[in-house]
């Protein structure tokens, strides 16, 4: 950015040529060379002590879509088309609806009576070796666009697994998929989940790997691999990783922090999953 | 233990314990509604306030809401109460309490000299009965000073933590986001990192980072990488330039120990950071962040309201003179503060209470995606905490965490504060902007041409 007004005039900057993710689209950005390095809102430029227009509106348009994320509800009907020939089940959580969901964690770990009762008579369960529960959590986008082609590359990659169906949850968390795999009969459940959105990624998946999934398993006994998305660890890294984590956890018999991530490290930049602070809050 | 309750019309409303005084009289919260603590009705809600406003202030040294034998923080709180601090007020009720403290007779001295005799619980009760504009009128007579570079809480200044944080803790990517800042005046509280990964060596590389922009400035700045309080032990072992420790600390015993600390580990890591010597006009070492819901998440609040196990905090934090502390207020998710009313409250509520203890209250002015709110929200909380004197408000570059996911101020906030409500930072760092000319002749620091030689000499420094 140049062409600023004088600096002793408390006077507006009037220049604001870069776009949403502040590219120089003149010269002389002497910020230019940072941005590549980090995705936070550097060098806004100011109006007056504000934020210039640009700003302000880039970071409102971020907001909504992360809102819109949380808010909107999954098309599971679409969803069990994406994932066919593969049946798929539909459940409910305990919480009725989102804004329940919201101030209820508990009831989104917990299934509904009629789900509930819906699961223990099926007639096809037992003795699965994996089973894959999509729940939609707190971004609904994440899971539309990321959970069906995540669970056809896992499906690739596991040739000679016995697979339970695909089990869609609504208004579901991650404990939930404990009930289900209970009911379902599976030693092994990967729960796909969308994370709660960030501004600068509102569409990114988790998978919560339990073996031995029950009610009451702890968040230590599972493993977790998130920042599935786009920008952020790409579909085909992301089932790699979940392959060899089942893998692992069906020789071992275990998951949590008895099961060391020492698979080869991943390219893409989004492989970490240590982005909340333990303890203060729950991630999805 | 003793029953209470209250008629209103045909209605009795009884409480079985103080407690649940206590949580009925606390505002609709989500976190209290989870933990099926909360009033069930607005009456409750009043009836459980006027049963507070006729308790007597000592009613708190005899019950205990959390046993003395079973926690550590309650033992910390009865065997550090200070029975002639207390003296001026020990006759007053609750509701005589808080009108004495509006007082023009509670003053800036009268309040400080009481700090030591006030416990967690008094001061969340009479919190209960104060409305917003309460909160802050009273918070602002209060002046918690603390000191290691720079000196934080000083009458009329607005201090504030550059939080420069990065998902893969990317030195160049944090250092960009530092550099932001200082062209902002921010950061004169402290320079603080959340790290993406919490271990030594990685810990230990990010504090020499900032020591490196620290001295190359030769800004009168502390730093501080967030990590958990042994990481930062190991650290000052193998020789690392750490100025301030940080911990996360909760309200009780349990929720301590899920965050995987005790008093004496607080200690253990004072007594190190203490022993470096680092601080050139003050010992003040510790910063401690804190927020309501962080016990009923450890599962860990014992059916205390979570105002009153946050309030608890401040007694921990108040043990170890810290430099600085913050509540996270918005941070920790809708399932504790729903919306932009609870937040705002809670932000009110931890501020007063800390700072009537003594503690150097800061905040994390900020919310998640999935709570109701936004910056419209966060901008009218902002402003009333630095009008209620808050020692430091924490900022990001453009209000967006892209590490932590969540939304804080923006560096333009700090500066939009201190100039509205000429409010300027740290004496030492004020010199340091004077001495740099980076003021103008009204005392404020203008927007840079951004090839001007201020901007050119640090951006291009960052790169040699």
């Amino acid at each position: 950015m140049n062409d600023h007004t004088p600096i002793n005039n408390g006077a507006i900057n009037k220049d604001q040529s870069n776009d949403t993710q502040g590219n120089d689209t003149k010269s002389n950005d002497p910020w230019a060379r940072f941005r590549s390095s980090t995705r936070a809102r550097i060098g806004l430029g100011r109006a007056g002590d504000g934020l210039p227009t640009t700003a302000l509106l880039d970071f409102q348009l971020a907001h909504a879509r992360a809102r819109d994320a949380v808010h909107s509800a999954v098309d599971f009907d679409r969803l069990a088309t994406d994932l066919s020939p593969l049946p798929t089940l539909r459940v409910h959580s305990a919480a009725p609806d989102r804004p329940t969901y919201l101030r209820r964690p508990d009831l989104g770990r917990k299934l509904d009576a009629a789900s509930a009762q819906r699961l223990s008579a099926d007639p096809v369960a037992g003795g699965w070796d994996i089973l894959f529960v999509i729940a939609d959590g707190l971004s609904a986008a994440a899971v539309q666009v990321n959970a069906a082609p995540l669970i056809h590359a896992c499906h690739d990659r596991l040739s000679g697994w016995r697979i339970g169906p695909v089990v869609l949850a609504e208004q579901a968390r991650v404990a939930l998929g404990d009930d289900v795999a209970t009911r379902l009969g599976a030693r092994l459940v990967a729960l796909l989940v969308g994370e709660r959105p960030g501004l600068s990624a509102a569409e990114s998946l988790g998978v919560y790997l339990t073996w031995d999934a029950k009610p009451g398993r702890a968040d230590s006994e599972r493993n977790c691999i998130s920042n599935i998305h786009a920008d952020g660890l790409s579909i085909g890294a992301a089932a790699d990783k979940l392959c060899w984590l089942a893998t692992e956890a069906a020789r071992l018999k275990l998951t949590g922090v008895g099961l060391k991530e020492d698979a080869p490290s991943l390219p893409g930049p989004g492989n970490d999953d240590k982005n909340t602070q333990p303890g203060l809050i729950e991630n999805a | 233990m003793a029953v209470y309750w209250r008629d209103l019309g045909r209605q009795r409303h009884r409480f079985d314990d103080l407690k649940t005084v206590m949580a009925c009289a606390s505002p609709r919260r989500s976190g209290d509604e989870l933990a099926g603590i909360a009033a069930d009705s607005d009456e409750r809600r009043v009836a459980a306030r006027m049963v507070l406003a006729d308790l007597p202030l000592k009613a708190f040294l005899t019950e205990t809401l959390i046993p003395y034998e079973t926690d550590e923080v309650t033992r910390l709180i009865v065997d550090s109460h200070d029975a002639n601090a207390f003296r001026p007020v020990a006759h007053m009720t609750v509701g005589q309490f808080r009108d004495w403290l509006l007082s023009y007779e509670a003053d800036t001295v009268a309040l400080t000299a009481l700090a030591p005799g006030l416990t967690p619980e008094m001061v969340a009760a009479v919190s209960k009965l104060m409305r917003n504009i309460d909160l802050v009128a009273v918070a602002a007579k209060c002046c918690v000073v603390t000191r290691f570079r720079t000196t934080v809480g000083l009458p009329g200044r607005l201090s504030s933590r550059l939080q420069p944080n990065h998902p893969t803790d990317d030195p160049a990517g944090i250092a960009a986001s530092t550099l932001d800042g200082l062209l902002y005046g921010v950061g004169d509280a402290v320079i603080g990192i959340n790290p993406a990964t919490d271990n030594v060596p990685a810990c230990i590389t990010l504090l020499e980072m900032l020591d490196a922009v620290r001295t190359r400035f030769d800004i009168p700045v502390q730093s501080c990488v967030l990590a958990h309080v042994t990481t930062s032990i190991q650290a000052i072992e193998r020789g690392a330039p750490l100025d301030l420790v940080f911990q996360s600390i909760a309200g009780t015993e349990k929720a301590n120990r899920g965050f995987g600390v005790s008093l004496s580990l607080l200690a253990e890591a004072q007594e190190a950071a203490k022993s470096l010597k680092r601080g050139t006009i003050g010992d003040n070492v510790m910063y401690f962040e804190t927020g309501q819901g962080a016990a009923l998440s450890a599962d860990a609040h014992f059916g205390v309201d979570q105002q009153t196990v946050e309030t608890r905090a401040y007694a921990v934090a108040r043990a170890f003179d810290p430099f600085l502390v913050n509540t996270v207020v918005g941070f920790i998710g809708p399932e504790y503060l729903y919306d932009a009313k609870q937040i705002t409250r809670a932000g009110l509520e931890d501020h007063f209470c800390a700072k009537l203890m003594g503690v150097p209250m800061g905040c994390d002015v900020c919310y998640t995606n999935h709570a109701e709110a936004d910056q419209d929200d966060m901008d009218v909380l902002m402003t009333m905490l630095a009008t209620a004197g808050v020692n430091f408000i924490i900022a990001v570059p453009g209000a967006d965490d892209v590490m932590l996911n969540y939304q804080s101020l923006s560096y333009h906030d700090v500066l939009g504060l201190r100039h509205l409500l000429k409010r300027p930072p740290a004496p030492e760092f004020e010199a340091w902007l004077d001495k740099a000319g980076w003021l103008d002749p009204q005392r404020r620091l203008p927007p840079w041409p951004d090839q001007s030689p201020v901007v050119q000499a640090l951006l291009g420094s960052a790169a040699a």
